[in-house]
């Protein structure tokens, strides 16, 4: 079969493409992007005449999929691991429903917070619904588990959760491809109940999610993802989760590890394996990328004899994602860096585009805020959140998406004066129009500032669910139309800005300062395109 | 035979395009290849790396660690020095000597060019004036890669096969000067090793 040279995420893409995929909904979000952007960049796709699609959140995208799999066709949906808190009443009440055509729910963790609020561990979240979870160790497996998994989700009549951390989403390698299967044609769910989570319905839904357990750990155990790999010397046995497995076997000549291993793909855990392992060795190491999960389950599963070392008890980082080097340090083996970095090399944190938009309304934002010694604008989750940084310092708070509206509506209630709010236009249509609202209802004092660069920028520039709606939106919901303004962020407009600001600042209720130019990014990238053609 | 290169620059200056070349021409020669990219946030402006692991036989850490790296390949002078702690004993530092100043504390570039000239195994090189020499200025990165394609351990003839393929697209006289900079890269390399 075709091989090509594919990042995890773009192997998760073409496997659920060739396991028969209908449709794929997603929110962008670092490290799942790629996934769905392969999709929709895929001839093969096209042909298929598979749906892909940017949504306005994760929640609409994971709701969307579940129809999709109601209609009986295949369907997939990928997100951040932030991203599965959004889609998270979807996601716990999907796996009462069950599916009807596969669905796998990709959620891509963030350890070490590359590009991320937290470091979450997505295997949680999969344990808390009761559904099976995918790990793949490489881009093979990301592939395979794809494929494999729409047709797992079909076998138990439930989702599959596929996990995957930034180092395998964003690292090439190369895939051997299999063959296409057919996409399922359109067929109702044979039980006219199963989507109507009434009590009495639910009840047994839930009592079906739960015969399905053993069901689902039996399956583990002989999954071929599971395995138990022998090894000679007993006096350490390794519990190796997707890509640790990688970082273990880096640590041995020709990469061949002389402790027994079990190395884990598929959950919920394989007992039998792992209490075969327990058997033959009294000390177990657990390498896990994210929260200790495994490391938890096991201790205090088996006998106080069996001692079980990892991230809780310090044998490895309790944070932070795993690398060759701190397992190194966990099998005793000696890790020799080179010369250290100089003194001289100084931080290079990221920072905004020169002429980027952001930059100007920034600008403006701090004269307008100067007179109020201390308050700083709440903002949000986007390119704009490196306003926190110098030279602008212009933000007090990045916490999750469309919270930087509706913590200035709580701080405003509390007296907060100016209480003001800067967001970016997809992280608004993502959770700020319901916090606007909550604004409108209760005419809190705020002053928004949306700042619209008509892209989702911070994740590459995906087209953004606002574009050429804010105004509509905010006056549909109610924002005065004195209080709702358009301003283009240019130094020449600097002035404009800030009286416009300030005035805004005064008044006792809810305003809309939309600052609209098109990220320097997209525009670039769209002269390009206009030339070659 | 395992080359592992760490690929070092500032988000933005196109570290990936090199990697994608030194993919090809690897595969072209039949060699297994994993490499790790920095994507998201630090792609506005901040340090960007990429690991990258040649071999012909099996890779298994996408990363490589501490002190094993035989190649640091770096389009800046301070990002080369960043990832001093990955480089071997007998490994080898290729870098631009033109900085990328987007930060207030930039260093003095003299300390920097002379920490990189203290290096026992190193290449500095003006890529960017060498570029303008050959009239191609956007052809630096290039000029780089042919400045570490004899620490690659692949045939210089796939490197230009590789050239051919990711540039073919754009034409004939885009090929051509990116040929003439991989061998301008390379011919100061062999001089200068
Ligand atoms: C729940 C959640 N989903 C996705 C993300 C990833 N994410 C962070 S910023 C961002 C884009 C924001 O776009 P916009 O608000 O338009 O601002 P811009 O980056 O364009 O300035 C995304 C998708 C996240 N952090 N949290």
């Amino acid at each position: 079969m075709q091989k090509l040279v594919l990042l995890g995420d773009e192997a998760i893409a073409q496997g659920a493409i060739d396991g028969g995929l209908s449709g794929i909904y997603a929110y962008p979000g670092t490290p799942s992007t790629e996934i769905t952007e392969y999709v929709l960049n895929s001839k093969q796709a096209r042909e298929l005449n598979i749906h892909s699609e940017w949504t306005a959140n994760e929640k609409t995208a994971m709701e969307a999929a579940l129809g999709m799999s109601y209609a009986g066709k295949r369907s997939m949906t990928c997100m951040k691991h932030v991203g599965l808190n959004v889609a998270a009443d979807p996601f716990m009440n999907s796996a009462m429903t069950g599916v009807n055509g596969g669905m796998l729910i990709v959620a891509a963790d963030d350890p070490s917070m590359h590009s991320s609020q937290n470091e979450q561990d997505s295997r949680v979240y999969g344990n808390f619904a009761l559904l099976p979870v995918l790990e793949p160790a490489n881009q093979q497996e990301c592939y395979d588990m794809a494929y494999e998994g729409l047709r797992l989700s079909e076998q138990f009549g439930i989702p599959v959760l596929i996990r995957l951390t930034t180092r395998l989403a964003h690292s090439r390698a190369v895939v051997c491809r299999r063959e296409l299967i057919h996409q399922r044609s359109l067929s109702l769910p044979q039980s006219q109940n199963q989507f109507i989570l009434l009590p009495a319905y639910a009840r047994n839904r839930y009592k079906k999610l739960l015969a399905l357990q053993p069901e689902m750990t039996k399956h583990a155990e002989s999954s071929k993802y599971n395995e138990y790999i022998d090894g000679l010397d007993k006096s350490l046995g390794i519990v190796a989760c997707g890509i640790a497995y990688n970082y273990l076997l880096e640590n041995f000549e020709n990469l061949q590890c002389p402790y027994p291993i079990v190395k884990i793909g598929q959950y919920p855990l394989p007992d039998e394996l792992l209490t075969r392992l327990a058997q033959a060795c009294s000390t177990l190491l657990v390498l896990e990328d994210g929260y200790p999960v495994v490391e938890d389950k096991l201790k205090g599963y088996y006998p106080q004899t069996i001692i079980v070392k990892g991230r809780l008890d310090g044998t490895l980082p309790r944070d932070g994602e795993l690398n060759p080097d701190v397992v190194a340090v966990a099998l005793g083996n000696q890790v020799r860096p080179g010369i250290k970095k100089p003194d001289l090399v100084a931080n290079r944190p990221p920072e905004l585009c020169s002429g980027c938009g952001h930059r100007d309304m920034f600008d403006a934002l701090n004269e307008a805020m100067a007179e109020f010694i201390g308050n700083r604008a709440f903002s949000d989750i986007g390119c704009y959140t490196l306003g926190a940084l110098a030279p602008y310092n212009s933000i007090c708070s990045c916490v999750d998406m469309g919270a930087s509206i509706t913590m200035a509506k709580g701080a405003a209630d509390a007296g907060l004066s100016p209480s003001v709010a800067v967001i970016g236009d997809s992280t608004f249509t993502h959770s700020g129009l319901t916090g606007l609202l909550d604004c409108v209802n209760s005419q809190s004092p705020v002053t928004i500032i949306i700042s619209d660069n008509e892209t989702t920028g911070m994740t590459g520039g995906q087209d953004s669910a606002a574009f050429q709606k804010l105004e509509s939106m905010c006056a549909g919901i109610g924002v005065e139309p004195e209080h709702l303004h358009v301003v283009i962020p240019l130094k020449k407009n600097h002035e404009e800005m800030v009286s416009l600001f300030k005035q805004e600042f005064a008044y006792q209720g809810v305003s809309v300062i939309i600052a609209r130019r098109e990220c320097i990014q997209t525009l670039s990238r769209r002269k390009k395109a206009g030339k070659a053609e | 035979m395992k080359t592992d290169i760490i690929l070092a620059g500032v988000g933005g200056q196109g570290i990936l395009s090199i990697a994608a070349i030194i993919g090809v021409a690897a595969m072209d020669s039949n060699l297994q290849v994993k490499q790790a990219e920095v994507h998201g946030m630090s792609q506005r402006g901040g340090a960007v790396q990429s690991h990258m692991r040649i071999s012909d036989s099996t890779i298994a850490s996408d990363l490589i660690p501490l002190g094993k790296a035989d190649l640091i390949l770096s389009v800046e002078p301070m990002e080369s020095l960043r990832y001093l702690p990955w480089l071997g004993p007998e490994g080898w530092l290729v870098t631009n000597s033109v900085p990328f100043v987007n930060i207030p504390d930039y260093p003095a570039l003299d300390s920097i060019h002379d920490e990189i000239r203290h290096l026992p195994r190193h290449i500095l090189i003006d890529a960017d004036a060498m570029a303008r020499d050959l009239k191609s200025a956007r052809s630096s990165n290039i000029i780089m890669l042919g400045a570490a394609s004899p620490f690659l351990n692949i045939p210089y003839q796939c490197l230009e096969n590789g050239i051919k393929k990711i540039f073919g697209k754009k034409g004939e006289k885009v090929v051509e000067s990116n040929i003439s900079a991989l061998a301008a890269g390379r011919q100061f390399a062999e001089q200068n090793k």
